[in-house]
């Protein structure tokens, strides 16, 4: 590991332990906080258990399902849309100000629709999800450089030669980047949709635990949530960081 | 001709997303989702009243200050990132992990901490809006042309004429691009604050109207929120443009 990983790693570790630290000698009431050692035990005794796992595959089912999903929608309206010059101007305004209108707000609307199930939390995440991978797209068919559609011309390849042999492989890193997007937001949208309110689910029994006052059992369920989601991101990104690199976008 | 242009899409596009509306509202009934026009009746009726007064006001309070607290906040950290480049290089994959974080499951842990205050609305606001702005900030430093810092120190500027002559305006425009994405987060954080523990609050109304089970007031509270986000969005927007055409 670099210099500068070792650093990070030092700075992390010195965080946690000033935690640790601040715990144990009861700088901070342990109703609020308690120790990451203690977290990280009652995580293994939880796992152990298996109290808690059907709820976690539950919300972790949900959570590939719609980026799946919409990985898969995304990617076909995405191409649809780039086909379509004058439906994506017309887009185009939709695509500014999604991310930027909190559409969460309609979560509470899709439980009145469709009931408290795992529909509406299914909806959430790929609503939140989808379009991530439909601008990947736009980006990815935008940027397959001219002269490879001239390569494609000049070896007489036919429209589905072409689209898979040089527009997919070349359109093939953002593509992923989109990958990425939408696996990191289907993610917090199934959780938070789970935290508001849900029948059942990870984040549902982290808000149960919080007002029952179970202070071991909430943060072990956060700790196992932090380490998954870190874990996943930290994956997607090296990959999408060497295909990057390989396709000359990113310099190593 | 193309502002005209976008005016009419955007027409457009509100008009498919009203017919879609009256659509599901006909599959689904009048219970579940009411129809666009009873709402925008209902809509007439809800936004003179004391109620949505207060509730509004309650949000705007809370976002204000998350806003003015991720905005500082997130400004500091970037320009200390970017301008020490140990730090950034420490730090910056820490705060894109924290990023993609569902920040949503720490709102306990700041409850615990504040109480079911508006403390605790402000700090998990601030808490989502403060990530874009920092990460940007650093981006916006780290990424001005070494030439530019040259030609400072070739002109003999001193320390604040450079500031405000040529550090400022090479990174403002990413840094209002920041601020705009942080803008959308801190509401997002807010919201959901309210929608899960409060007991006032635009947030707070669309659960509490969900479980009465009065959907006009629940889709009207989500409409108002909705055309707040996106007029916001778009006057931030076509300032971030500006910025970015000048340079």
């Amino acid at each position: 590991m670099s210099r500068i990983g070792w650093i990070r790693l030092a700075v992390i570790a010195a965080a946690v332990g000033l935690i640790e630290v601040a715990c144990r000698a009861s700088l901070v009431d342990h109703r609020v906080l308690i120790p990451p050692s203690e977290m990280a035990d009652a995580l293994v005794r939880l796992l152990i258990s298996g109290q808690a796992n059907d709820q976690i595959a539950r919300t972790f089912a949900i959570v590939a399902a719609a980026a799946l999903i919409s990985v898969a929608a995304g990617f076909a309206l995405g191409a649809a849309i780039h086909a379509l010059p004058r439906l994506r101007q017309a887009l185009d305004p939709l695509f500014a100000s999604y991310y930027a209108v909190p559409i969460f707000i309609f979560y509470p609307v899709m439980i009145a629709i469709f009931g408290l199930s795992v529909v509406p939390i299914l909806l959430m995440g790929v609503a939140t999800a989808v379009v991530a991978m439909i601008l990947a797209t736009l980006t990815g068919l935008d940027r397959i450089p001219r002269v490879l559609a001239k390569v494609a011309r000049v070896h007489r390849m036919g429209r589905l030669a072409t689209a898979l042999k040089i527009n997919l492989p070349a359109a093939a890193p953002h593509l992923f980047t989109g990958v990425k997007l939408a696996v990191s937001y289907a993610f917090i949208a199934v959780i938070a949709s789970e935290f508001i309110l849900a029948p059942a689910g990870l984040g549902r029994i982290i808000a149960d635990a919080y007002s029952d006052f179970d202070n071991r059992r909430m943060y072990a369920l956060m700790l196992l949530l932090i380490i998954v989601a870190t874990a996943v991101n930290l994956a997607l990104h090296a990959v999408d960081r060497r295909w990057a690199e390989r396709r000359g976008i990113l310099k190593p | 001709m193309t502002a005209h242009r976008r005016t009419t899409d955007t027409l457009i596009i509100v008009a498919v997303i009203l017919v879609a509306w009256q659509a599901v509202h006909q599959a689904v009934g009048g219970t579940a989702l009411p129809a666009p026009l009873p709402t925008l009746a209902y809509l007439a009726k809800f936004l003179p009243t004391a109620r949505f007064a207060a509730n509004a006001w309650a949000t705007l309070v809370c976002f204000f200050y998350a806003l003015i607290l991720a905005y500082a906040l997130g400004l500091a950290i970037g320009i200390w990132m970017g301008t020490n480049a140990l730090s950034g290089a420490v730090g910056e994959p820490i705060l894109i992990s924290l990023y993609t974080l569902p920040k949503v499951t720490l709102y306990p842990v700041v409850l615990l901490i504040f109480g079911l205050s508006i403390s605790g609305r402000v700090t998990f606001g601030a808490m989502h809006g403060v990530l874009p702005v920092a990460l940007l900030t650093m981006n916006a430093i780290r990424n001005i042309p070494t030439v530019y810092l040259k030609s400072a120190r070739a002109l003999q500027l001193t320390r604040s004429q450079t500031i405000f002559t040529v550090l400022l305006p090479a990174t403002l425009p990413e840094v209002v691009s920041g601020l705009r994405i942080g803008f959308s987060l801190t509401l997002l954080g807010v919201l959901l604050a309210e929608m899960f523990a409060a007991k006032q609050g635009l947030g707070f109304l669309i659960i509490n109207a969900m479980q009465l089970l009065q959907g006009e007031e629940m889709m009207t509270v989500a409409v108002v929120l909705f055309v707040f986000a996106a007029a916001a969005n778009a006057l931030l927007l076509a300032i971030d443009h500006r910025l970015h055409r000048r340079v």
